[in-house]
């Protein structure tokens, strides 16, 4: 991809997308719906792994209290809709704050492993808290405001948040504190060296990737309608992963392009089989073994000035 | 004051004593995990899985040889080696060649293993759930400071402590243990001075799972085995070795102890959220010692 043709190729995604509903029947309107929330599930689950080096194998915590924050708002408080849909994303970020504290001091796989284990204990808090969160069974029936509820309103809403959303993150990886963060990931003992607070900028990486996983846990609620423990399971965390890593993990579309085979492949492999786990595995062992960059990290070698092979 | 009555009830100790013997499982299937990260650094997520097949490894040997003392002990013994065999294919066929990538990548094959583990699992032996009888010669209770105590959770609490030792023994006093921890340190250096590193990763990595499948094969009797028995596991693990300190098999003990004590109390204390309490446990670790109790090989 050439620089230049990138902001053209961006727009007749964004027309392709915006004249989708038009054309495609329901269930596809829903599969599309799904796919972008998903995409932007995994570019901030980027924001942390890719861009800052943390290793955030609990990501999909985020995703889950963001949902149930908007469910819980939407069904039990008389609060209005879009006091709803700012909290969830909010106390994912909040949460995203409290584990990071927790977390930050250990080392890079510890980190992970601990993250993954403390989000297993929300999980399993909301899979029993049943009289607040419904428990195993969820919630349900959700009640959505007029103009969002039906699959094209649910859309259109999806792909509005989702690429404010994705502006909004591409700005930041862009930002001066992009590059901080990128050169902690890079060199952490040489960012503190010449000052700065390398704590600070990996917490305030991890608030913000919780708060746009809430974000698009939120938009879970207005394409579903309803929300369950599931979705915050910890093989889902890693299945984000995975997708980051398809698409190509120091990339900034790659988990885009990740999160939509993933999400497709799901959706069709459901009707013909029940082995999921099989395909997503092996698939994910090609990709390790033959693709360690990304279907994009392939591209962007490939774009790159002639480098040094050995390097 | 309803929590202090269901502290102080006549059956705490005795709860604590079969919590204690669970605990010993997931001391044995830790003590594994332990082991692969010490020497490998891979937080083994397909640990679990193992863990699933020789619980249903243990069942099928059973069936076989058509139930009783002899065809139980023979569970416990051939499972687990079906179990390393699967391990020695996964370390030969796949991480063998892979260990010059980043931690990351090991961490996410073992993952796409745990997912094929799992559905194979599923293909093999189905989805419904199968269950193993104690057999005759364990069933009953035996009596400890007049508290009754099932004979097969007296077992488990004998079987964790000859574990231990069996594993200290092989770290500490053969040649293969010792090369193993010294390229826990360092592997280029133990490669440098002509051992073949990659025989004692493979070791590792065999005995690593046999323990995960022995692990699966004595908790077999106590559970339903199902599909999703790895799932929760997994985590258990993770946070047993994170309090011990990654990679050190007296933390794993530790690590165990601490979590099979929280847990049985917390559940005394608050039914619902009892399991919260290891995980506080954790934190609480971590806040004084962010490398867990003991020093880690890390």
């Amino acid at each position: 991809m050439r620089r230049s043709a990138a902001p053209l190729l961006l727009l007749l995604l964004l027309a392709a997308l915006l004249a989708l509903p038009q054309v495609l029947p329901r269930f596809h309107t829903y599969v599309a719906a799904i796919v972008l929330l998903t995409a932007l599930l995994a570019t901030s689950l980027n924001l942390a792994i890719g861009y800052t080096g943390l290793y955030q194998f609990g990501h999909a915590v985020f995703y889950g209290v963001g949902a149930y924050g908007t469910a819980l708002m939407l069904t039990r408080s008389g609060m209005p809709p879009p006091v709803a849909f700012l909290v969830g994303p909010l106390a994912a970020a909040a949460l995203s704050l409290v584990m990071g504290l927790i977390c930050i001091r250990l080392s890079k796989l510890y980190f992970g492993m601990l993250q993954i284990s403390l989000g297993s204990l929300v999980w399993a808090v909301v899979y029993r808290w049943y009289s607040f969160t419904g428990g195993d069974d969820g919630i349900h029936g959700i009640p959505l405001p007029d103009a969002i509820a039906s699959p094209k309103g649910s859309y259109y809403f999806t792909l509005t948040v989702t690429a404010v959303c994705a502006f909004a993150m591409y700005r930041i990886v862009r930002s001066p504190f992009g590059k901080v963060i990128q050169g902690i990931r890079d060199n952490p003992v040489r960012a503190a060296a010449i000052g700065v607070d390398v704590r600070l900028h990996q917490l305030a990486s991890l608030v913000i990737a919780g708060f746009f996983g809430g974000v698009a846990g939120s938009l879970f609620v207005v394409v579903e309608s309803s929300v369950f423990p599931d979705m915050m399971f910890w093989t889902f965390s890693l299945e984000v992963l995975i997708m980051c890593l398809l698409g190509g993990m120091y990339t900034f579309f790659g988990p885009l392009v990740g999160a939509s085979v993933i999400v497709l492949l799901r959706v069709f492999a459901s009707v013909h089989t029940q082995y999921w786990g099989l395909i997503l595995g092996t698939i994910l062992t090609l990709v390790i073994i033959f693709l360690p960059d990304g279907v994009l990290g392939v591209f962007a070698r490939r774009s790159l000035p002639k480098e040094d092979p050995g390097a | 004051m309803d929590f202090a009555a269901n502290l102080i009830s006549t059956g705490t100790l005795s709860q604590i004593l079969v919590g204690l013997s669970r605990t010993t499982i997931l001391f044995i299937v830790s003590s594994g995990m332990s082991l692969i990260l010490g020497v490998l650094r891979i937080p083994n997520v397909a640990h679990g899985s193992l863990y699933m097949i020789g619980a249903f490894a243990a069942w099928t040997v059973i069936q076989f040889l058509g139930g009783g003392l002899f065809a139980f002990l023979a569970a416990m013994i051939v499972a687990p080696l079906i179990v390393a065999a699967v391990g020695f294919v996964l370390e030969r066929g796949f991480f063998s060649y892979l260990y010059e990538r980043e931690h990351l990548m090991l961490l996410l094959l073992t993952f796409s293993f745990a997912l094929i583990l799992g559905d194979l699992v599923k293909i093999v032996w189905g989805p419904e759930y199968r269950s193993v009888t104690v057999p005759a010669f364990f069933q009953g209770s035996a009596e400890i400071f007049g508290l009754p105590l099932p004979w097969y959770n007296f077992f488990l609490l004998l079987i964790g402590p000859c574990i231990a030792v069996f594993l200290w023994l092989v770290i500490n006093k053969t040649k293969l243990g010792k090369i193993a921890r010294a390229a826990a340190v360092d592997g280029e250096m133990v490669g440098a001075v002509g051992i073949n590193v990659g025989r004692i990763f493979a070791f590792t990595f065999v005995l690593g799972s046999f323990l995960a499948g022995l692990g699966g094969a004595l908790i077999a009797p106590m559970v339903n085995i199902s599909l999703g028995m790895d799932h929760s596991l997994i985590i258990e693990t993770f946070l047993i070795v994170i309090i011990g300190g990654l990679g050190n098999m007296w933390g794993a003990l530790l690590g165990s102890l601490i979590f099979g004590l929280t847990q049985s109390l917390g559940i005394l204390v608050w039914p619902q959220f009892g399991i919260a309490f290891p995980y506080l446990a954790v934190v609480a670790v971590l806040v004084v010692r962010p490398r867990g109790i003991l020093s880690s090989t890390w």
